[in-house]
């Protein structure tokens, strides 16, 4: 084997199709059919993709922040990977958001050119994280409940987002199992450890009860087939919680199903955490209109 | 044959060195000293381009930005691993990164201040680091060897793309234009620095070219890369700032300017432009990720004795 070859490689410019490698592609759902299924609200199905899809954008940015930041290298792998899987749920949703949507924006327009009232990610997605026991916290409860949810878009009467449900389902398996190791890890460690995973945990307590109150747009397309009713993934939450929490030595955190009290972040009403996310998110593109990148 | 005699004759016959084979106390310092140093790198490396993944302009480029620092990481857990088959442990060489006992690539103590500085840094920073490194693929030592083929192939990649996102930037505005020339003008010195010292003033390069875990002198590699490097800048409608550079026909290589040496012992020293703060976060990090690893340790040694207890 010539090791050498790989400067050939690099002054090679006639071979345009390996640059583009898992690279080229500009558009996610390129080639994928957008027609609209029977008995789903075209405005419906655009803001179902946007709530989904901003629940991703909006956590995979929250755990961007963790890079350079990890304890330890294996974790700095591990939460780049989840945050890059998330921002790729992301893409593909924000891109049919975008098609079915019909007005010509693309996932670009709608992560970089939307104000925060437009957001229609949880609240939980955006709150910044104040260790790394919230960081596990919040990350074990959104991606179980996440997973439940996929698992059971994956059969959607929406051929486009059953396909983009399955392919996360492999993705959240993976993400919940390394939140629960983290949970586990840390409940049952030290002593600080323990104290800290339980404050986490009681942390995020209050968000949780948004993910399971279903928004008109959700309610309308659960009972065209289209959507997952959120109040049906209940029981498999509440399990998989327990279950976690029992292993690591911590109490299952009391949560008000009224928390947060009031329209939330599904109806776009946000706290500081979406505006400091956004805030650095737009920054650059909004501030050379009209470049390409 | 004495142990000695199997080692000069494993160096002389091109085969590699393995980890439980004999070898010069010597030649294990600086293999641990030459990987540790590379390990570093990689490590501090993620901090230039890591500060633009929250920023960066549109979600195709975020997505390959966080997937390049993340190989870095990679790269660096790949390292370390290497490192530790001569005996070293990964968390003493951390410990010696941070608080300056060993160094790493002096090139990532410079500011990225706009994204355009994100396609150089893969353009020319990559581009370098691959001219170094196609080498080592042949180092003596296996372990060191077999990491670099993968390390090179994704570092090759990671030059492409940021290759790319400069051609893209080109065709764009001319005030992403202006910014592509700005952050050619502010990388394309240091890039030249990575290569080290001149080959007069490299007191180790004859030692490990004896020990075949360097194959070519600093100069060579210097060169190589200007080479390679011209063409390219020509394709992308830069001018790389060195008023000397020109085409040697005679050499059949392009001559160039000196680099400002003495700024290469400044950074190298610890005085340059963002030493302090690279070594400062990743302080805090290790600092702050310790009782995390406190619990793992502890979590992990009660499930031990509690499978020796049943």
């Amino acid at each position: 084997m010539s090791f050498d070859d790989a400067y050939q490689a690099l002054t090679d410019h006639d071979d345009d199709a390996r640059w583009a490698y898992g690279t080229g592609f500009t558009d996610p759902l390129a080639g994928v059919p957008t027609d609209v299924p029977d008995g789903a609200d075209p405005g419906d199905l655009t803001a179902y993709c946007l709530m989904l899809g901003d629940d991703a954008l909006v956590l995979s940015h929250r755990l961007q922040q963790w890079v350079t930041r990890a304890p330890e290298l294996e974790d700095e792998l591990a939460v780049a990977n989840i945050a890059l899987d998330l921002l790729g749920q992301a893409r593909l949703l924000l891109s049919r958001a975008g098609a079915v949507e019909g007005a010509g924006r693309d996932e670009d327009a709608l992560a970089y050119h939307r104000d925060a009232g437009d957001f229609r990610n949880v609240l939980l997605a955006e709150r910044a994280d104040a260790d790394f026991a919230h960081l596990v916290a919040r990350l074990l409860v959104f991606a179980t409940w996440r997973l439940a949810l996929l698992d059971r878009l994956s059969a959607s009467g929406d051929p486009v987002l059953a396909a983009v449900a399955a392919k996360g389902v492999k993705e959240v398996t993976y993400h919940r199992e390394y939140a629960a190791g983290w949970v586990v890890r840390l409940g049952d460690g030290t002593e600080l450890s323990h104290r800290r995973m339980s404050d986490a945990m009681a942390a995020v307590a209050p968000l949780t009860g948004e993910l399971f109150r279903a928004h008109p747009v959700e309610a309308r397309l659960a009972g065209a087939g289209i959507a997952v009713d959120p109040g049906a993934l209940r029981p498999e939450f509440d399990a998989v919680l327990a279950q976690v929490c029992a292993a690591g030595t911590l109490t299952v955190p009391a949560a008000d199903p009224a928390d947060p009290a009031g329209p939330a972040g599904r109806h776009g009403v946000h706290g500081d955490g979406l505006a400091a996310v956004l805030g650095e998110l737009q920054a650059v593109a909004r501030s050379l209109p009209g470049s390409t990148w | 044959m004495t142990t000695e005699q199997v080692f000069a004759s494993t160096i002389e016959r091109d085969q590699r060195v393995e980890p439980r084979d004999w070898m010069p106390d010597g030649y294990r310092r600086t293999m641990i000293r030459q990987i540790a140093q590379h390990a570093h790198s990689e490590i501090i490396g993620m901090q230039p381009e890591g500060e633009w993944i929250t920023r960066a302009p549109s979600l195709r480029r975020k997505a390959i930005l966080l997937a390049k620092v993340q190989d870095e990481a990679g790269h660096g857990l790949y390292l370390y691993s290497a490192a530790e088959t001569l005996g070293a442990d990964r968390g003493d060489l951390t410990r010696r990164l941070i608080e300056g006992r060993q160094k790493y690539s002096s090139i990532f103590n410079y500011p990225t201040r706009t994204f355009a500085d994100v396609g150089v840094i893969g353009w020319l920073v990559d581009g370098a680091a691959i001219c170094n490194q196609v080498p080592l693929c042949r180092s003596s030592y296996g372990p060191y060897a077999r990491a670099m083929i993968r390390i090179c192939k994704e570092e090759s990649f990671h030059q492409r793309q940021g290759y790319e996102l400069l051609m893209t930037m080109m065709r764009g505005t001319p005030e992403q234009r202006a910014m592509v020339q700005d952050a050619t003008d502010r990388w394309w010195w240091p890039s030249l620095m990575m290569f080290g010292p001149p080959d007069a003033d490299s007191p180790n390069t004859a030692q490990s070219m004896a020990w075949k875990v360097k194959r070519h002198t600093n100069d060579e590699l210097r060169q190589r890369f200007v080479d390679m490097t011209v063409p390219q800048a020509e394709a992308l409608g830069v001018t790389l700032p060195d008023p000397e550079l020109a085409w040697n026909a005679e050499r059949g290589h392009y001559d160039f300017g000196t680099p400002d040496w003495a700024e290469l012992k400044r950074v190298i020293s610890g005085d340059g432009p963002l030493n302090a703060q690279r070594i400062a976060h990743r302080r805090r990090a290790d600092e702050e990720g310790a009782w995390v690893r406190e619990a793992a340790a502890a979590h992990a040694a009660k499930r031990a004795t509690g499978r020796a207890a049943t």
